[in-house]
């Protein structure tokens, strides 16, 4: 195939050699076919493989639920923990140890219901994690019940009749709660999500990159997304360049959701607040 | 009451007062914050509750001044995750709570049974269930502490007596987390976790400390969870140059899930044995005049003082009364209680609960023997006199 301006990113990425960070062992995956989180976890690898980063140093971290399984897979350090705690973890991986970069891989279920508290103290602690949220709008692994990010009146396996909750926005309530880098992409922008998470790896604090993602078997079959591709057409559909997206009408934004970097602005990072109160004291007596 | 040691005491972290050290006059939350740091532990997460908080209020100024790091985390929940963070990270670290926090704290406990993550949890006990009776003292975590998380796993509990054994079994819980890489629990309770007392504390150098032994160097062939004679594995500290999976599921050696039975199997039954085969190390307890003894009392923490109280009228009225007082609670000292109890006809239990350590006791009598309690959960501490009337 020739190269040419429009073709390069898919000849990059066709010839990507990502063997070097997957547990080849350990393929095949237990995703089902057309699930987004693969798409994902390549362009988590060529983030970190473009960041410069130690690679004996990164430790990637993760709750429990099927996207959760990505650090298994990813020849890092690696700790799959229990069911919302991975932020709980990796604070403390980080803050025992600040100069290994830590990231943080979790489902929409498990970081913003069962780990809704540690979500929110994260944001406000800005401690340097880079959280990955992958959200596919449902709880994958336990059968497709409904999540805190199931649209309003979609179905899900404990929604029959449709959902009657609000869903959460994930990004407004991480900057809400003080996250210093808050970013939205989708997998059907896989090569644009690199770049986002790559940003959040860069910011020195807490950064949450969530991801639109596909579970075609609970989410997809059941609210009108029949296939795989269908899903990532959705998404093509729906999203909205960040800049694009703010010069909308509310009326143009409904239905719609913003994706880029929608928010970035540095606070004092925890571990560095914290080594200044060591300077301050240290050597005191009491 | 600080009773006389014997050398195998001492060397479980008994008294025997080492040649250098002094004298301090301590809060029993406080020498076990000292002994903390004394230990080496240089990571604290937790959560404030009553009876436990100034366990975290002396760390607080305490580990930022000596390298540590301590951190207030949101919950109980987040403590427990993030000491297992922070001791991956190859920190020894700790957390302290109370009843209601060690029931929110007991999902991760059991992860860090599993992945075996050295730490140690600090129990203050107080009165419950639910919120109970916050700054009252109870003895009703014994068997939250045995069997709180949920499946088979194993346990190691401590429980001191005095301020100055709070001293030195802070220390030794440190040293057991590391050797075994497994979680131990220290249960105080809101009498001797509050009270002030003389507390021996020891020059540095006379302490001894266990540390975590070193992994092998960095291979592609290592096994994180390899299985030898020892039965603990060589976790090496995150980022040093493995580049290992942890994870609370089912694992095999390599530290990967697996679903394969004969696998899992050995993974459950190491995980028991690397504490059932050393009971002997583990085993920790105080005999007191038993060799005579027809009534035997057995009692831990704060009420085996008034259970020493009640010994020591009752044989100057002549009465053949003894005593055992477990240490180490989990596992129970069975060896050594069954020779404490072998001339005893009636085994009087007293606990500040409504009979937990009662049934691990009526499980270790002989035919014959009779077992009851002297038991309290009003919030008021049992008495020497209430078990002197027993007796
Ligand atoms: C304490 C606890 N409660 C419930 C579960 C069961 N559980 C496992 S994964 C999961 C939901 C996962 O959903 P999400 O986080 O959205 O991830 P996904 O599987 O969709 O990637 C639940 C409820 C659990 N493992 N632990
Ligand atoms: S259930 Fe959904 S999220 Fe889980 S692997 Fe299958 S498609 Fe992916």
């Amino acid at each position: 195939m020739t190269v040419n301006a429009t073709n390069i990113a898919e000849v990059e990425m066709a010839s990507y050699d990502f063997s070097k960070y997957i547990r080849g062992r350990y393929i095949p995956h237990i995703w089902c076919p057309g699930c987004g989180n693969g798409i994902v976890l390549k362009s988590l690898i060529r983030a970190i493989a473009s960041s410069g980063l130690d690679l004996e140093k990164v430790c990637l971290v993760s709750g429990i639920g099927c996207s959760s399984r990505t650090t298994g897979y990813m020849d890092f350090n690696t700790l799959h923990t229990t069911h919302g705690r991975a932020l709980a973890f990796a604070t403390g991986l980080k803050f025992a140890r600040p100069e290994l970069p830590v990231l943080v891989v979790s489902g929409d279920g498990d970081a913003l219901a069962i780990g809704g508290n540690h979500f929110i103290h994260s944001c406000r602690r800005n401690i340097d994690l880079t959280l990955v949220l992958f959200n596919n709008h449902i709880y994958g692994m336990t059968g497709g019940q409904f999540s805190p990010t199931t649209p309003r009146k979609s179905f899900a396996s404990t929604s029959p009749f449709g959902n009657i909750e609000p869903a959460f926005d994930i990004c407004q309530l991480a900057i809400g709660a003080g996250a210093t880098y808050v970013a939205r992409g989708t997998t059907y922008h896989a090569l644009a999500l690199d770049k986002l998470i790559l940003g959040g790896i860069h910011n020195k604090g807490f950064s949450i990159i969530e991801v639109v993602t596909q579970c075609p078997v609970y989410y997809g079959r059941k609210n009108n997304q029949k296939s795989p591709a269908a899903a990532l057409m959705w998404q093509r559909d729906h999203a909205v360049a960040v800049d694009r997206f703010r010069k909308m009408t509310p009326e143009e934004q409904e239905g719609k959701f913003a994706i880029g970097v929608l928010h970035n602005q540095p606070r004092p990072e925890y571990n560095e607040e914290y080594q200044k109160l060591v300077d301050r004291v240290s050597g005191r007596a009491s | 009451m600080v009773a006389p040691q014997s050398a195998a005491a001492a060397a479980k972290g008994g008294s025997a007062p080492s040649p250098r050290g002094e004298w301090q006059f301590l809060q029993g939350n406080e020498a076990c914050a000292l002994a903390a740091v004394a230990a080496g532990c240089r990571f604290y997460a937790g959560y404030p509750i009553s009876p436990s908080s100034e366990v975290a209020e002396y760390l607080s100024s305490l580990l930022p001044r000596c390298g540590g790091r301590f951190i207030q985390m949101e919950d109980e929940i987040a403590a427990m995750g993030a000491i297992i963070g922070g001791s991956l990270a190859g920190l020894k670290a700790m957390t302290a709570t109370s009843g209601p926090g060690l029931s929110l704290k007991q999902e991760n406990l059991g992860y860090a049974c599993m992945a075996e993550v050295p730490c140690v949890i600090i129990n203050v006990m107080r009165g419950g269930p639910s919120t109970g009776a916050p700054t009252s003292p109870a003895q009703g975590d014994i068997m939250q502490a045995r069997w709180g998380t949920h499946g088979d796993h194993p346990t190691i509990a401590l429980t001191p007596g005095s301020v100055d054994e709070i001293y030195r079994k802070t220390i030794r819980a440190f040293n057991l987390a590391e050797r075994f890489r497994t979680p131990v629990q220290l249960l105080l309770d809101e009498i001797n976790g509050h009270m002030r007392e003389k507390v021996w504390v020891p020059a540095a150098e006379d302490i001894e400390i266990v540390n975590r032994t070193a992994p092998p160097p960095p291979s592609p062939g290592y096994l994180p969870y390899r299985l030898d004679n020892k039965l603990v594995p060589q976790l090496a500290p995150f980022g040093t140059g493995y580049r290992y999976h942890v994870t609370g599921l089912d694992h095999g050696e390599d530290g990967f899930p697996t679903n394969d039975p004969k696998e899992r199997a050995r993974l459950h039954k190491r995980l028991m044995d690397k504490i059932s085969k050393f009971e002997e190390e583990l085993e920790d307890y105080e005999r007191v005049d038993v060799e005579d003894a027809d009534t035997l009392l057995v009692a831990f923490g704060s009420t085996a003082r008034s259970a020493m109280g009640a010994l020591r009228t009752a044989r100057s009225q002549g009465k053949r009364v003894g005593l055992f007082r477990p240490i180490t609670l989990w596992p129970f000292p069975e060896k050594a209680f069954r020779q404490a109890a072998s001339r005893a006809k009636r085994i009087l239990v007293a606990e500040m609960n409504l009979g937990q350590l009662i049934l691990e006791i009526e499980r270790l009598t002989a035919p014959g023997q009779e077992v009851s309690g002297v038991q309290r959960s009003d919030g008021e501490p049992i008495n020497p006199l209430q078990i002197l009337e027993r007796l």
